[in-house]
C-alpha cells in the first residue's frame, strides 16, 4: 500500500469529474491511497502567470507549502492535470534554482503564516505514478476484463513531457509510457505521431482559429491511423478535443466522431469496473458504441508481410518498450 | 649579507604589463626593497622575451657574476624555457632562473594600477625567495626506441604511418576493425572536388599493406600501455579471425556460402547486409576475412562449417585463439578518429520511426556504387526514386542538448549530397542551415557551384520532421515544418527522402583509451592536445601524439595535415636518438616511506612502482612528469618535489606575504 | 508624432537595455536570452506560428534592438498557447515560453496589452484570475460565460444553448463556485506578493 498526497485542481472538481472518480476507483485496484490537499487552491493555470509574477508563483507556493505541511513522511504529490502537474513542478524547480524569487514567494506566503522549502515535495503526474511507481506488471495483475480489440490512441498532450526537467519521465517528442501501459490492459495501441502535440489549451477562447486547427490535427492523426478511442491523461485535452469536435467538424468539413476517454476509465473498465462507475456516457462524443469493439478475445496479430528481397534494413529503436501482459 | 647575487627582470611585454602595472616603480623597487636578499640589479625592459631582452640577462650574468635570475613577465607555459636558455648560454645552470608571472595574475586580472603594481610586487618577493632555494639541476636523457605504434588505421592514421615508414622505420598500425581505412572507405564522393574516395583512398591502403616497414595489426585492440617516451611496453590483443592468414588466398568464396546474413551497423552503417565471415568491404585490407563468432551458426550451435568445406586453401581454423603481443616502441600516435552522432535521439526528426529518414553515413552507403543499392538512391523500399529530398543541418551539433560544437564537415558534406542528388536523380533538394560554414580552400567555391545547380536553400533549423499530414499533398509524404527565416513565416515542406548530417562525436571509448594512454579529454570528450594553436598535434604526455578527428572534428585535408604533423614530429624524436627529460621529478625519501602504497595508484602517469624487497615505493625518473600529486598525498611526507620541495614553497609564500620586507604591523 | 523616418538603432548607451529587462523579469537567473543564435527553431515549432504576427524568432531579435513598442503590442505572445516545444528544441536552450509569460506581464502592466489583434486574451486572463483570487478555485462555466458576454456576445448565446449547455447537462459545469475555507489566507499571500512584486523583476 503506497500512499501519495493528492491534488485534484480545479477541473476535476465538475467538469472532469469522472477523472476524479475513475481515477481513485483504479487507485484502490493498484493499492495505492491519495489523500486530499486540504484546501488547495487553484494552480493558476497558464492564465497567473500572465499578468502578475510573483502573486502567481505564490499562488501555487500555497499549494506546496500545504502540501509539505500535511505530507508528514514525505510523500510524493500526485496531480492529474497536465496543467496542474507542471505549475506545481516548475514552481518547485525555479524556486529551487533563484534565490531571489524563492525569497520573495515566501515573504508572501509569511504573511500567510506559511513556508515553503523548495525541493521538499515531489511532485508527480498520476500516468508517471501508475507507469513508473506501480509498473506494468503489477497493473497487468489487476487486470480483470482486458480492452481486447480496442483501438486506442494514447494522447500526452504538452505538459507532461514539456518542458524537459532533469528526471522528467518519458520523451518529450514521442512518449511510449502510456503505450505500454495500454497494450498491458490488452488494448490495441495505434500509431499516433501527434501524441504529443498542443491540444490548444486556451486557445479555444482566444483564437478559435488556431484552436481548431489543432483539434483538427489530432483527430485527424487518430482517425487517419484507425483508432476507436483517443485515452487522455489531462482535462483541457479531454475537453478540446471533446467539446470542440462538433466546431471541428462544422468548420473542417469532417465527420468525427472519436470519444475522448480518460486513461483512468479505460483502466477502470480493463479492471472490471461498469461504464456506468467509470462514468462512460459523461463525455459528449459518446464511447459506448466503440467500446463495443471489445473483444473476449485478442486479435489475431496482423502478419507483418515479408519485407521485398530489396528493402533496406531499418535501423534498431532505441529502447523497445514492449507490453509486459502475456495474451494467454 | 646574503650568498646569492640576483638579478630580477621585469618586462612591460608591450602594454600588456605596463598597462596596468607600473613597471618602472616595480623594477626601482625590486632594485632597493629587496637588496638585502641579494638583489644586485633590477632592469625593465619593453619586450623582455626579444633577443635584445635576452642579452641584457645574459650580459648582467657574465659582468656581475649573478648566480640567479628572477623574470617577472608572462606565464611560466609561455616562455620559461626561453629564458631559461638565455640563462645556459650566458653559462648558468638554466634551473637557477625562475620566471614568474606579473600578466596572467596581475596585469590582465586587474584594472586598479596602484594595487596591481603592489601585486606585483608581492609576487616578484616571493619569486626572489624561492629562487634562493633552486638547485642547479642536469637534464636527464633516455634512449628513443625508433619504432612507432600507430592505433586507428582510418586515413590519420593511414598517413601518420607511412610517412614514418617511408623514412625506413618500423611502425606497428593497430586498427579494431578487420580492415584499414576508417570512415573515408565508406564515402563515394570527396568534397570539395568530388575525386571518387574509393580511387585515392585504395591506393594507400595497399601500400600499407604491403610495406616492408610497417606491421598491420587489423581486428586488434591495445590492452595496455607502460612505459614512458623512447620506451613504451604495448600489450596488443589480435582477436581470433578464424582464419589462418598464411593460407588464405582472399578469395572470398567463403562469404559466398555463409549462410548467415546479419546487418553491419559498421561499414554499412546498418543499411546493408555481411556474412558472419566477412570482409568489411571487397579492397578490405587485409584481405583476410573475419569470422564474427558471436553470429555464426557453428560457434552457436555447433554445426555448419560451410566455409571450411568450400574453403579449397584449409584457410578456416576454429581452433583459432586470441594473441596477446608485447610491442616495444619509442612513441605513439592516436588517430581513433570519431562516431556518428546517434540520429535517434533527436527525436523530433524522426530517425528510426520514420523509414525515409536517413542518417549521413547511410546515404553516403546509398550513394556509394559499392553500397548496398549499388549506388542507387532511393527510399527505404530499395526501388523508388525520391522526387524531394531534405537535407537538414548540425543534426546533433550546435545543440547544447547534444554537443556544444560546430561539427566542421557537415556543411560541406550537406552540400555534396544535395549535388549528388540533383546530379543522379534530378530530385529537388532542399538544404536547412542555421548558417552556411564553407570556410576553407576552395569550399564557398563549391558552395557557389550547387547554388548555380537549382538547389534550395532555406536558412533554419528545422523545427520537426512529422509524417502527420494536414493537407492531401502532405500525405504520404515526410513533412518537415520549419520557420523559413529569411522571410519569418513558417513553411511545411512535404518531400519523400530526408537527410540527417549528424554530428561528428568522440569516439565512445575515447575516455577509456584516453586514461589509457595517459592523455585526457577536453569537456567535450576529444583528446586534449598540448596547446590549441601551437602545438596541436602533441598532448601534454611526452612521446603521445594524436591526429585527426580522434583531436576534434575535421574534414580530409585537416585530417592528413595532422598524420603527417605527428609523423614530423615523430621522425624529429627519432632522429635525436635520446632526448632530455625536464629534471622536474618527484623523489621519495626511502627513511620515511612508511610503505603504505597511497602514492602507488594516484599516479596518473604510473610512475610509482612498490619495491617488495625494501618495502618502499620507487619513482621511476623517466616516467615522472613532476605533477606534484604523490606529494600532497603521501601521509609520511616522503615524497618531494625537485624546483618544489617545501623549503622552496614556503619560501615563496614568505616572499609573497612580504614577510622578507616589512616590519610587522601593529594595529 | 515625428513623421521622419525612423531607423531601427538598437540600444547605444549603457543603460539597462530592454534585453536586460525581459531577462531581469523572467524566472530563474540566467533564461539564456542572450544566446538566441536567430535559428528559427522556436518560430519553426510553434503551433499558433502561422498567425503570430511576429515569430518568437523574430521577437527577440527585436528585443535585442530595443523595439519596446513593437514587441510589447504584438501578438506573438498571447498567440503562445504554452505547449513548449520551442523550449526543448530550442539547441540554445532560451527559456522562450516563459519569457513569452514575461513579455505578456509587461505589455499588461505598460498597457500595450490592448493593442494586438489578441486583445481578447489579457481580458481572459484576468477573468479568470478574478475567480481565482476571490474563491482559490476558478470556475468554468462563470467564467467562460462572463468573459464570452464581455467580447462575445454571440458566442455567449452559443455557449449557453450548445456545447455549454450539453456540459451543463452532463453536470461537467457548475452554477455554483467552490470557495476554500482558508480564502482570508490566500488573500493574505497574494496582497502580500502584489506588493513585493514591484518592478517585476524576478531576480533582482
Ligand atoms: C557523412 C560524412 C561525409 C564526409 N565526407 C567528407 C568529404 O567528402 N570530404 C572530407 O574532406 N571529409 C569528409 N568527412 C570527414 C571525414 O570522414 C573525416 O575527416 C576523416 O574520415 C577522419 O579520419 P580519421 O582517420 O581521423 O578517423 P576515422 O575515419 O574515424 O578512422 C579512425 C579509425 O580508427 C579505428 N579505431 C577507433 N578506435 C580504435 C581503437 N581504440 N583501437 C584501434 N582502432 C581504433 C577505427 O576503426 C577507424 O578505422 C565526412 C564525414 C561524414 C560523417
Ligand atoms: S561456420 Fe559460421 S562463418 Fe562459416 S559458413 Fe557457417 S555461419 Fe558462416
Ligand atoms: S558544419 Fe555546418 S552543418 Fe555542421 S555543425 Fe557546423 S554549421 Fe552545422
Ligand atoms: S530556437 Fe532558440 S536559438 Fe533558435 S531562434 Fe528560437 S530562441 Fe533563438
Ligand atoms: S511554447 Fe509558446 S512560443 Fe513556444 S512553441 Fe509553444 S506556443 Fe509557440
Amino acid at each position: 500500500m503506497q500512499t501519495y498526497s493528492y491534488y485534484p485542481g480545479c477541473a476535476l472538481e465538475r467538469n472532469a469529474a469522472v477523472y476524479h472518480d475513475s481515477l481513485m476507483a483504479v487507485a484502490e485496484s493498484l493499492d495505492l491511497t491519495f489523500t486530499e490537499v486540504a484546501d488547495w487552491n487553484c494552480c493558476g493555470a497558464t492564465e497567473y502567470i500572465t499578468i502578475d509574477l510573483i502573486p502567481a508563483y505564490a499562488l501555487v507556493g500555497r499549494n506546496l507549502a500545504l502540501a509539505a505541511e500535511q505530507n508528514c513522511n514525505g510523500r510524493s504529490l500526485v496531480a492529474p492535470c497536465s496543467a496542474c502537474f507542471l505549475n506545481l513542478k516548475k514552481a518547485d524547480h525555479y524556486l529551487a534554482q533563484s534565490p531571489e524569487l524563492n525569497r520573495k514567494v515566501n515573504q508572501a506566503l509569511a504573511a500567510g503564516g506559511l513556508h515553503y522549502e523548495p525541493g521538499s515535495v515531489h511532485v508527480k503526474h498520476l500516468l508517471e505514478i501508475i507507469t513508473e511507481d506501480v509498473g506494468f506488471e503489477k497493473v497487468a495483475r489487476a487486470v480483470k476484463r482486458p480492452l481486447f480489440g480496442l483501438k486506442i490512441a494514447p494522447y500526452y498532450g504538452c505538459l507532461i513531457v514539456r518542458p524537459v526537467f532533469d528526471g522528467t519521465f518519458d520523451d518529450a517528442e514521442q512518449p511510449t509510457s502510456m503505450d505500454t501501459l495500454m497494450r498491458t490492459i490488452g488494448a490495441e495501441v495505434v500509431d499516433f505521431p501527434a501524441k504529443a502535440q498542443c491540444c490548444g489549451g486556451h486557445m479555444t477562447q482566444i483564437s478559435e482559429a488556431v484552436a481548431l486547427h489543432l483539434i483538427h490535427q489530432l483527430l485527424k492523426n487518430a482517425v487517419d491511423h484507425g483508432a476507436d478511442v483517443i485515452a487522455a491523461i489531462c482535462p483541457m485535452c479531454q475537453l478540446n478535443l471533446d467539446a470542440y469536435q462538433d466546431a471541428v467538424n462544422k468548420h473542417y468539413g469532417t465527420n468525427f466522431h472519436i470519444p475522448i476517454l480518460y486513461f483512468t476509465q479505460l483502466l477502470g473498465l480493463a479492471f472490471g469496473f461498469g461504464e456506468a462507475t467509470m462514468g462512460i456516457g459523461q463525455e459528449l462524443v459518446d464511447a459506448r458504441p466503440a467500446l463495443a469493439n471489445i473483444q473476449v478475445k485478442p486479435l489475431k496479430p496482423v502478419k507483418r508481410k515479408r519485407p521485398s528481397k530489396t528493402e533496406l534494413p531499418m535501423p534498431p529503436k532505441l529502447q523497445e518498450v514492449r507490453s509486459c501482459l502475456k495474451n494467454e | 649579507m646574503p650568498q646569492e647575487r640576483i638579478g630580477v627582470y621585469v618586462c612591460h611585454c608591450g602594454s600588456n604589463i605596463a598597462g596596468t602595472v607600473d613597471v618602472e616603480e616595480l623594477t626601482a623597487w625590486a632594485g632597493e626593497a629587496l637588496r638585502h636578499r641579494g638583489v644586485v640589479v633590477a632592469r625593465d625592459y619593453k619586450f623582455m622575451c626579444s633577443s635584445l631582452g635576452q642579452d641584457l640577462i645574459a650580459k648582467d650574468i657574465k659582468e656581475d657574476a649573478l648566480t640567479r635570475v628572477v623574470v617577472a613577465a608572462c606565464s611560466p607555459h609561455l616562455h620559461e624555457a626561453t629564458f631559461r636558455k638565455a640563462c645556459a648560454d650566458a653559462g648558468m645552470n638554466p634551473y637557477l632562473c625562475e620566471l614568474v608571472s606579473i600578466r596572467e595574475q596581475v596585469s590582465w586580472v586587474h584594472t586598479d594600477k596602484a594595487a596591481a603594481t603592489a601585486k606585483a610586487k608581492a609576487v616578484i618577493s616571493g619569486g626572489v625567495e624561492r629562487v634562493i632555494h633552486h638547485a642547479p639541476l642536469e637534464p636527464m636523457s633516455v634512449p628513443i626506441n625508433p619504432a612507432t605504434l600507430v592505433v586507428g588505421g582510418g586515413i590519420a592514421g593511414i598517413q601518420a604511418a607511412m610517412e614514418i615508414a617511408d623514412s625506413g622505420f618500423h611502425v606497428y598500425l593497430v586498427e579494431r576493425e578487420p580492415s584499414i581505412g576508417g570512415h573515408m572507405a565508406q564515402f563515394d564522393k570527396t568534397f570539395p572536388t568530388l575525386d571518387c574516395a574509393a580511387c585515392i583512398l585504395t591506393p594507400k591502403m595497399v601500400s600499407i599493406g604491403s610495406h616492408p616497414h610497417i606491421t598491420l595489426l587489423t581486428y586488434s585492440e591495445v590492452e595496455q600501455v607502460d612505459g614512458y617516451v623512447g620506451n613504451f611496453n604495448v600489450t596488443v590483443r589480435k582477436k581470433a579471425s578464424y582464419v589462418n592468414s598464411d593460407l588464405c588466398t582472399g578469395c572470398s568464396v567463403c562469404e559466398e556460402k555463409c549462410p548467415k546474413s546479419v546487418i553491419d551497423p559498421v561499414f554499412e552503417a546498418g543499411l546493408g547486409y555481411r556474412k558472419a565471415i566477412y570482409r568489411s568491404f571487397p579492397q578490405a585490407v587485409p584481405k583476410f576475412p573475419v569470422i564474427d563468432a558471436d553470429n555464426c551458426i557453428y560457434f552457436d550451435t555447433g554445426k555448419c562449417k560451410a566455409c571450411e568445406i568450400h574453403c579449397e586453401a584449409g584457410a578456416i581454423d576454429f581452433e583459432q585463439e586470441d594473441q596477446i603481443l608485447e610491442l616495444n616502441v619509442g612513441n605513439i600516435i592516436l588517430a581513433t578518429g570519431y562516431d556518428l552522432f546517434d540520429a535517434r535521439r533527436e527525436t523530433q526528426y524522426g530517425y528510426g520511426r520514420l523509414a525515409n529518414v536517413f542518417t549521413s553515413l547511410e546515404f553516403e552507403r546509398l550513394t556509394n556504387a559499392a553500397g548496398p543499392t549499388n549506388g542507387n538512391i532511393v527510399l527505404r523500399d530499395g526501388e523508388t526514386t525520391p522526387k524531394s529530398v531534405g537535407i537538414i543541418h548540425c543534426v546533433g551539433s550546435r545543440d547544447r542538448k547534444f554537443n556544444n560544437y560546430c561539427s566542421v564537415i557537415c556543411c560541406m558534406q550537406s552540400l555534396k549530397f544535395a549535388h549528388l542528388v540533383k546530379e543522379r536523380t534530378g530530385a529537388e533538394v532542399f538544404n536547412f542551415y542555421i548558417d552556411m560554414r564553407t570556410a576553407y580552400k576552395e569550399y564557398d567555391e563549391f558552395y557557389q557551384r550547387v547554388l548555380s545547380e537549382g538547389v534550395h536553400f532555406i536558412r533554419g533549423r528545422v523545427a520537426e520532421v512529422t509524417d502527420v499530414s494536414n493537407t492531401p499533398e502532405e500525405e504520404d509524404k515526410l513533412v518537415i515544418q520549419i520557420e523559413d527565416t529569411r522571410i519569418g513565416r513558417q513553411r511545411r515542406i512535404p518531400v519523400d527522402m530526408v537527410i540527417l548530417s549528424a554530428a561528428l562525436e568522440p569516439r565512445h571509448d575515447s575516455d577509456e583509451v584516453a586514461h589509457q594512454f595517459g592523455i585526457s579529454c577536453s569537456v567535450n570528450g576529444w583528446f586534449i592536445e598540448k596547446h590549441p594553436k601551437l602545438d596541436p598535434v602533441a598532448t601534454m604526455t611526452e612521446g603521445i601524439y594524436i591526429a585527426g578527428c580522434a583531436q576534434g572534428p575535421k574534414d580530409i585535408p585537416s585530417t592528413v595535415t595532422q598524420g603527417a604533423a605527428a609523423a614530423a614530429r615523430v621522425l624529429g624524436r627519432i632522429q635525436q636518438k635520446e632526448m632530455a627529460l625536464e629534471p622536474i621529478r618527484a623523489e621519495v625519501t626511502e627513511a620515511l616511506c612508511s610503505g603504505c602504497r597511497i602514492c602507488n595508484n594516484l599516479c596518473p602517469y604510473t610512475a610509482i612502482v612498490f619495491d617488495e624487497a625494501k618495502e618502499v615505493s620507487v619513482i621511476n625518473a623517466a616516467l615522472c612528469q613532476g605533477c606534484g600529486t604523490c606529494v600532497a598525498a603521501c601521509p609520511s611526507n616522503a615524497i618531494s618535489g625537485t624546483q618544489f620541495s617545501n623549503e622552496q614553497v614556503m619560501a615563496q609564500l614568505h616572499g609573497l606575504l612580504m614577510l622578507n620586507i616589512m616590519e610587522p604591523v601593529v594595529s | 508624432m515625428d513623421t521622419s523616418v525612423k531607423y531601427v538603432r538598437g540600444p547605444t548607451t549603457h543603460d539597462r537595455t530592454f534585453l536586460e529587462e525581459v531577462i531581469a523579469q523572467t524566472p530563474v537567473d540566467d533564461p539564456r536570452l542572450a544566446y538566441c543564435v536567430q535559428c528559427g527553431t522556436c518560430g519553426g515549432s510553434c503551433p499558433s506560428g502561422a498567425d503570430m504576427d511576429y515569430s518568437p524568432r523574430e521577437l527577440f531579435a527585436m528585443i535585442d534592438a530595443n523595439m519596446r513598442e513593437e514587441v510589447l503590442s504584438s501578438n506573438t505572445p498571447w498567440y503562445c498557447v504554452s505547449c513548449y516545444y520551442c523550449m526543448v528544441r530550442c539547441p540554445q536552450d532560451v527559456h522562450i515560453t516563459d519569457v513569452m509569460y514575461t513579455l505578456k506581464r509587461m505589455a499588461v502592466r505598460e498597457g500595450f496589452s490592448h493593442e494586438s489583434n489578441a486583445k481578447d486574451a489579457p481580458d481572459f486572463s484576468e477573468t479568470f484570475i478574478d475567480f481565482v483570487e476571490n474563491y482559490g478555485r476558478s470556475f468554468e462555466l462563470g467564467l467562460a460565460t462572463l468573459y464570452h458576454l464581455r467580447h462575445h456576445p454571440l458566442n455567449a448565446v452559443r455557449m449557453a444553448t450548445g456545447m455549454g449547455f450539453d456540459l451543463f447537462r452532463k453536470g461537467r459545469m457548475n452554477l455554483l463556485p467552490t470557495r476554500i475555507e482558508n480564502i482570508d489566507q490566500l488573500k493574505a499571500i497574494l496582497a502580500e506578493a502584489k506588493a513585493i512584486g514591484g518592478n517585476g523583476d524576478a531576480n533582482l
